[in-house]
């Protein structure tokens, strides 16, 4: 997955010399996670540009980026971190379209890994989509696989709004698809059918969607036919496709790695109760990280919905019964 | 690499002092006619506080927080630049930096009344919006002069912020980057001696914030905000070096906020009377007054006329917002998104239609 990203803004790089890449260890180094390698030699140190170890000051400089024309593509180096820049993000760069009323668009694109199970110190794997839902103005993307993540980076690089563009870390070598060779894009806010399933749908995005599709495999083997769907962008949120998916099998599960209070799988439920109540056969469950901190590295694989209970929450909701 | 001891900065520069007269040797580098600009601008800026005051006690204007006391300060740093090609990144106190730039009278009436359509600045007028999270719009004024200079542009921007705004984590990673990418910025930093009670003892305990400057690696100047020709010609220095590729420069204008916070402020409950009293006897716009009378450049006449003109000026605006139609659900759905989530557009679909 990381080779998609890579590609997909060395490709959006060549064709608008508008963009600018900043952030920290991007440049020389290559990230941290090697997305922009190569980038710094073939576009140079003005377009890939090493940042202070600031969040805020990358995120806030990247709106006066844009606002002087150019297309910023700040990264956080983890999501986790955002919360140094969440200020900027959710009260600067979500609204300042708004606020000057369409004068200062900001088509910038914030890319932030995120994510468990990398044995990473402490806040650098929390799932923070949620906290960022609430920003008006913002769009929120989360791939699961290589071809979304090119393609969906690529649109969101050519989107006129500013995006959220949440990378799983467990992915970046772990998740290996086939990538187009030809230009292509993903639009935002279309859901993608991961697997057809006609009793239950799974609802997930990003690493989780990895996790509800082993789930959903076992399942099978226990006569369940459990169909994932990956909603890809949670800003904008593909309601049609809940909506439909719940008609089809009645009974839904949502999974998501953040912890249950508060997390996008309530606003997913609760879309559902608005929208589909009268096509639910049983109650919503919801499996996700307990309400708990996320811990340090010899626990954490107790922590993350695995699938086993992905599994368990399949079987809670095909059996329920009033 | 600029170091400069602490006590080279603890006596802010002047040379237009309190009774209207120059230091010795100074000629003033603002022509006359540059000079009764000023002069207009500063008593236009006094009359729309005033008018903005009574508006909100008539339940006419929303909160309003004014320029009362910093107006050499703004006038004289805005006078510094050149319109055409420079940009000024505001907080919320400085109107006639922004009217110098070419947003108008009208549309800042509009905003203050709550209207949204306020704050778009107009085509080509190079301000980006009020700015209420204080310290957030100094990464904006860094990235904007960056991306400037990335296109090959010679344009400065010139950010504005406060000795309470000086306390937010941005003003550092914002200074500090400046210095990084020596961006072609100018920061102003009004210290009015008050970010609402409290007192500037009790944002720093150094000495002067434009020391600050040696700290990010570059020059810092402190001067006399109430003092026209002090700020304008530390800002025409500093715009110079940045238009020249050398980088950013921290101006500290100490000056003193005359009046309230803002209409919801009294701050009869935590500024001594005597210190109010001696401050507005600092009042920027008598001093200019004594030095321009002294000069033969105004009179009393010749004032009387330049406030009657900012009334009628300011009349008309309040007249034209107050008579244009109020906005309508709309204006919650305007401008969020160039492409809306499907689910936002259906709010806006929903909204329209008459309520149960």
């Amino acid at each position: 997955m990381v080779e998609a990203i890579r590609s997909a803004l060395a490709e959006e790089m060549e064709r608008d010399e508008r963009i600018v890449l900043l952030g920290q260890d991007i440049g020389v180094n290559g990230g941290v996670f090697r997305a922009t390698e190569g980038l710094h030699e073939r576009f140079g140190g003005d377009r890939v540009v090493d940042m202070p170890l600031a969040e805020a000051v990358i995120v806030g400089s990247a709106v006066g980026l844009a606002c002087s024309g150019l297309v910023p593509v700040p990264e956080l180096q983890f999501l986790g971190f955002g919360s140094q820049a969440f200020h900027q993000i959710e009260g600067q760069v979500a609204r300042m379209r708004f606020r000057s009323q369409g004068r200062y668009p900001m088509p910038m694109v914030i890319r932030a890994p995120f994510g468990g199970n990398v044995r990473t110190p402490e806040l650098h794997s929390d799932a923070h989509e949620a906290k960022y839902a609430g920003a008006a103005g913002l769009k929120i993307v989360m791939p699961a696989t290589a071809r979304d993540a090119k393609g969906m980076l690529v649109e969101a690089i050519r989107d006129p709004d500013p995006v959220l563009f949440c990378e799983p870390l467990r992915g970046y070598r772990l998740v290996r698809d086939e990538v187009p060779d030809e230009e292509y894009t993903v639009p935002l806010g279309v859901a993608r059918t991961a697997r057809e399933g006609d009793d239950v749908v799974v609802i997930a995005w990003s690493a989780a969607v990895v996790v509800a599709e082993r789930a959903a495999a076992l399942a099978a083997e226990e006569g369940i036919s459990a169909g994932v769907l990956d909603l890809r962008s949670l800003v904008p949120l593909d309601v049609d496709a809940l909506c439909d998916a719940v008609a089809r099998c009645g009974r839904a599960v949502v999974v998501h790695e953040a912890t249950l209070t508060a997390g996008f799988g309530a606003e997913v439920a609760a879309t559902i109760q608005e929208e589909a109540f009268w096509s639910l056969e049983a109650p919503i469950a919801r499996v996700a990280a307990p309400d708990t901190p996320y811990p340090i590295a010899s626990v954490e694989e107790l922590y993350v919905p695995s699938v086993e209970r992905v599994l368990d929450g399949i079987r809670r909701v095909v059996e329920a019964a009033p | 690499m600029i170091t400069q001891a602490l006590d080279q900065l603890a006596e802010p520069h002047r040379v237009l002092h309190p009774d209207g007269t120059l230091s010795d040797g100074y000629t003033p580098t603002m022509d006359d006619d540059a000079l009764l600009e000023a002069w207009r601008m500063m008593l236009l800026s006094r009359v729309v506080d005033e008018r903005a005051f009574s508006l909100q006690r008539q339940g006419r204007l929303g909160t309003y927080s004014s320029v009362n006391g910093e107006e050499a300060a703004v006038v004289g740093s805005a006078w510094a630049l050149d319109p055409a090609r420079d940009w000024v990144v505001p907080q919320y106190r400085e109107l006639p930096a922004m009217l110098r730039q070419g947003y108008t009278l009208r549309k800042a009436l509009q905003y203050f009344v709550g209207d949204p359509a306020g704050n778009d600045m107009g085509e080509d007028v190079k301000v980006l919006p009020y700015q209420i999270s204080l310290a957030s719009q100094l990464p904006h004024a860094v990235g904007l002069a960056w991306g400037l200079r990335h296109q090959g542009l010679d344009g400065v921007v010139l950010a504005y912020f406060g000795d309470g705004a000086s306390s937010e984590g941005d003003a550092h990673e914002a200074l500090n980057l400046a210095g990084v990418r020596r961006a072609p910025v100018v920061f102003v930093l009004k210290n009015n001696g008050w970010a609402i009670s409290t007192p500037v003892s009790k944002q720093t305990a150094a000495a002067s914030f434009a020391a600050r400057a040696a700290g990010y690696g570059f020059p810092g100047e402190l001067v006399d905000g109430n003092d026209l020709f002090a700020v304008h010609d530390a800002t025409a220095r500093a715009v110079a070096r940045a238009r020249a590729g050398e980088g950013p420069t921290l101006i500290e204008a100490r000056t003193y906020r005359m009046g309230p916070h803002n209409t919801s402020d009294d701050h009869t409950r935590y500024v001594d009377a005597g210190d109010l009293e001696r401050n507005r006897s600092a009042d920027p716009i008598d001093r200019l007054r004594r030095h321009l009378s002294e000069r033969g450049l105004v009179d009393e006449a010749s004032e009387a006329q330049v406030r009657a003109e900012a009334k009628a000026r300011v009349d008309a605006a309040v007249a034209e917002v107050e008579g244009a139609p109020r906005p309508g659900i709309d204006a919650l759905f305007d401008h969020v998104y160039a492409n809306p989530p499907a689910r936002v557009a259906r709010q806006r679909e929903a909204s329209r239609k008459p309520g149960p």
